[in-house]
């Protein structure tokens, strides 16, 4: 066993690091919020110049071949930095479903596009009635010719109302939640019969409610082979679990740093409210839940090449851990630093937002406690 | 023992009832039931509604104007209020100065005051915390000099809640800057209009305006308005803390919003099936009903004590902390519940006036705003710590 990062892992943390540290400030954040699509187009840039948004594709197409840990080290530092750059939608969840599914044309057009930041795109899967269920789908695409017409509703789709591209997840065929019949197309966000609702959401990203209405796209639209995307969604979704988990994991930290420097600073009944026992073993009951899911994570990052159940059954565990010991650490930050905790102007509230609002992104730990216990006898 | 209420008891939740069947504008009450945010005029319209009815005061004796109502008529009439979805009365005047004025305050405080009170002509919110001092009260540095028949005040309080719509504020400021930390400070009722006074918002976690910054800048008081003795106000705040509060456990609130919660439960669908038929989100819901029960019990154990003559001191901090626990673990269901939908901010929604398309179910609008919001429950009033800290001194003699 190894737990030290490589050196090449090393080098993508340092980046990360630096760039959050030194550039990414707090106030450069939130002006990036106030723009309309709610992220810097600069920053973005920025990522594709350090090698950012190459990471999880091959060498050959100009990317890093970065697997889970590489995703895992890039994520942390965002979520240290509370990044809201669409970074999980284009890269680790459409940009890696591109590369699994696509023909070398489809490839060839995209694949350098994100890595250069050129194209942004974002995955429109989930549906009104559907929750965190990924297979169940209701939106259609009818063969039309060579092509298809998509016909549904898509949920909260994250940045989806900036995308150039959808990834939409429509049924080419079987009952509303069969895993076979899903198939995966790529949609111009501005093509004839998408309307996209843009909204920001209360974690400081943006989404989008996303209607299909007779959408006619060509055969050149489709991912991979027609009714089978399932697999290659399910490895995306992994990569996005594993994403959501180390952005978690960077984001508990600086709450619980954060949270210490106050205790140690704020000063009531003449002492550093950090002197008080009842504060002290609440903070340490935090730095325990952030071990915690510092660990998990790291066995959910190196798991991706296990067998599916297992992969799975880590991952249930390591988003229901993040969900379970991320609501205890914003809620204890925020109490612990008062009325301070609750005010929009103190970073620590922004960080509580996005480490309790992380459990409604991919499944939150209601949902993934479910799916462990369906797995709990995988060895 | 017998659990059950009284035939007088019955009796007077069947008029309460029927009070609030006739009297409860239908705009407030749905308002209040979806969470939407109330403005001014909603709160003080109900208040009159309660004023004409002579039901505002609950707290205070019947010769100002009061219910003269027991423990148990005053848990009756909160939670039946709730249940209706009235909006809670704006405590700062009536249940908190109001209280101390009647106690400490001259003649002409209590006859001047007390009927704007009844009748909602002010506005009144709460100048305690700095932000130096929160739950180290007695560390509040706010200066008021004694020149001629005026005080200047000099200083800052900070989270002031509603603040940006009152007209009187009470202060503790500090008079006696030489004496130990809770002597030399006094008790003042501050006109907002004074010259000096500025009010700045603080936007919370929420995106709410709720709270404000208050800053005084040689604002001048007449000695009038100074309630109690000079450097003693330390006496009118620790009773106006301490002061009964029956509703302090909020299970109304909180029964209100199970049933809400369930009504929401079973019309959302996972996995192919209504939520509430989820064994998981089932055994939630069992769990805070359970909780619920006995927080109820634990109450009215505690009101019935203060019936038979017992004051509820330091057992209202049981009631605070159970209380405020089960409101957050309810908001965190509601999200819950949601899922996807709990990430949508539409901070236009909250408002009553929003007239434009929901993004996902209308309930899903408001429960992370909530949540978040929610969190203040167990910070301000005396934090949760500070209620343990009190329950381990007074109740356990450590
Ligand atoms: C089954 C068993 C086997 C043992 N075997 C051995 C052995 O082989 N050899 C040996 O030498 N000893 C042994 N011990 C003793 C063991 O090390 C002590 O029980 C332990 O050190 C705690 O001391 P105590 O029992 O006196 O509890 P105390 O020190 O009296 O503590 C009582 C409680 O107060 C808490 N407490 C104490 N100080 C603080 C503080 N400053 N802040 C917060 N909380 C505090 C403790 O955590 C505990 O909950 C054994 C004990 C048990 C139960
Ligand atoms: C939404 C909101 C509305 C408010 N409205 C008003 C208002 O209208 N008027 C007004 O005057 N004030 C108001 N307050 C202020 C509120 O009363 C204070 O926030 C509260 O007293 C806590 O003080 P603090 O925020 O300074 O926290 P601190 O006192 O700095 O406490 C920080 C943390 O340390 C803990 N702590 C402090 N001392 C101890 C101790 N001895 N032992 C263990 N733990 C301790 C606290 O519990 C808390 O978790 C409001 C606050 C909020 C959030």
């Amino acid at each position: 066993m190894d737990f030290k990062l490589s050196d090449e892992q090393r080098m993508l943390e340092e980046t990360v690091g630096r760039l959050v540290r030194d550039t990414y400030t707090f106030e450069v954040r939130n002006k990036s919020l106030e723009s309309e699509q709610g992220f810097s187009a600069d920053v973005w840039q920025q990522f594709a110049e350090l090698g950012l948004l190459g990471v999880p594709f091959s060498e050959e197409a100009g990317g890093f071949n970065g697997g889970g840990a590489e995703l895992m080290v890039v994520a942390e530092g965002f979520g240290r930095g509370l990044v809201v750059e669409p970074y999980l939608a284009t890269v680790v969840l459409c940009g890696t479903l591109v590369d699994k599914l696509g023909s070398d044309q489809q490839k060839e057009a995209l694949v350098p596009a994100i890595i250069g930041g050129e194209t942004r795109l974002s995955l429109a899967l989930y549906e009104p009635n559907g929750r965190y269920e990924h297979n169940r789908v209701t939106t259609s695409a009818k063969k039309d010719g060579e092509g298809y017409v998509l016909n549904g509703e898509k949920a909260v789709v994250i940045n989806g109302d900036s995308a150039d591209q959808l990834v939409v997840i429509a049924r080419t065929s079987g009952a509303e939640d069969d895993r076979a019949g899903l198939s995966a197309f790529l949609v111009d966000g501005n093509a004839a019969g998408v309307s996209r609702r843009g909204y920001p959401t209360i974690d400081g990203l943006r989404a989008a409610e996303v209607v299909l209405k007779d959408v006619k796209v060509g055969a050149d639209a489709l991912l991979g082979a027609e009714g089978q995307a399932i697999d290659a969604l399910e490895d995306s979704l992994a990569l996005g679990l594993v994403a959501l988990c180390a952005e978690a994991s960077g984001a508990m930290e600086v709450a619980c740093d954060q949270t210490l420097e106050y205790i140690k600073e704020r000063q009531q009944f003449g002492v550093p409210i950090g002197k008080f026992q009842a504060l002290q073993h609440r903070m340490v009951e935090m730095r325990m839940e952030l071990e915690k899911v510092r660990s998990i994570t790291m066995l959910a990052a190196c798991s991706l090449n296990e067998s599916r159940e297992l992969r799975d059954k880590r991952l249930a565990a390591a988003k229901a851990q993040v969900g379970k010991s991320g609501r205890r650490v914003a809620e204890e930050a925020i109490q612990l630093f008062g009325g301070m905790g609750m005010m929009e102007e103190t970073p620590i509230s922004h960080y509580a937002k996005r480490i309790v609002m992380i459990d409604h992104h991919l499944g939150d730990s209601e949902y993934h406690y479910g799916r462990l216990e369906s797995l709990l006898d995988v060895e | 023992m017998d659990i059950n209420f009284t035939a007088e008891e019955a009796a007077f939740r069947d008029e309460v009832r029927a009070f609030l069947k006739d009297k409860l504008p239908e705009d407030i009450s749905r308002k209040v039931k979806e969470h939407k945010r109330l403005g001014k005029e909603d709160t003080i319209r109900w208040q009159k509604i309660l004023n004409e009815q002579g039901w505002l005061a609950l707290h205070w004796p019947k010769e100002h104007g009061g219910t003269g109502w027991s423990p148990i008529q005053k848990h009756i009439f909160e939670e039946e209020c709730a249940e209706a979805g009235a909006p809670t009365v704006l405590p700062f005047g009536v249940n908190m100065v109001a209280p101390v004025i009647i106690k400490f305050g001259t003649q002409e405080q209590k006859d001047y005051y007390l009927p704007r009170i009844l009748k909602s002509e002010d506005w009144w919110c709460q100048g305690y915390s700095e932000p130096g001092a929160g739950s180290d009260l007695a560390s509040l540095k706010t200066r008021a000099v004694r020149e001629g028949d005026h005080y200047v005040v000099n200083g800052q309080k900070t989270w002031t809640t509603l603040g940006q719509h009152a007209d009187m504020i009470f202060c503790l400021v500090r008079t006696d800057p030489d004496a130990k930390k809770q002597e030399g400070i006094s008790f003042l009722l501050i006109d907002m209009n004074t010259p000096g006074i500025t009010v700045r918002p603080l936007i919370t976690l929420d995106g709410e305006h709720e709270v404000n910054e208050v800053f005084f800048d040689d604002v001048k008081v007449p000695v009038e308005n100074l309630v109690g003795e000079e450097n003693k106000g330390w006496t009118c705040a620790k009773y106006l803390l301490t002061f009964e509060r029956t509703g302090i456990a909020g299970v109304g609130q909180s029964k209100a919003a199970l049933a809400h919660l369930k009504q929401v439960a079973a019309q959302q669908i996972s996995n192919g099936r209504p939520l509430i038929e989820d064994p998981h989100f089932r055994r939630r819901l069992a769990d805070v009903e359970m909780e619920l029960m006995s927080l109820e019990m634990t109450n009215l154990r505690t009101v019935a004590a203060a019936e038979a003559g017992g004051v509820p001191g330091a057992e209202s901090s049981f009631l605070k902390i159970m209380g405020t626990e089960l409101r957050q673990e309810i908001t965190h269901l509601f999200r819950t519940a949601a899922g996807p939908y709990a990430l949508p901010f539409l901070n236009e929604a909250l408002h009553d006036d929003f007239d434009g398309n929901y993004v996902g179910p209308e309930f899903a609008a408001s429960v992370s705003a909530r949540y978040f919001n929610f969190r203040k429950l167990s910070i301000f009033g005396g934090s949760n710590e500070i209620q343990k800290n009190i329950i381990s001194k007074m109740i356990l003699g450590l």
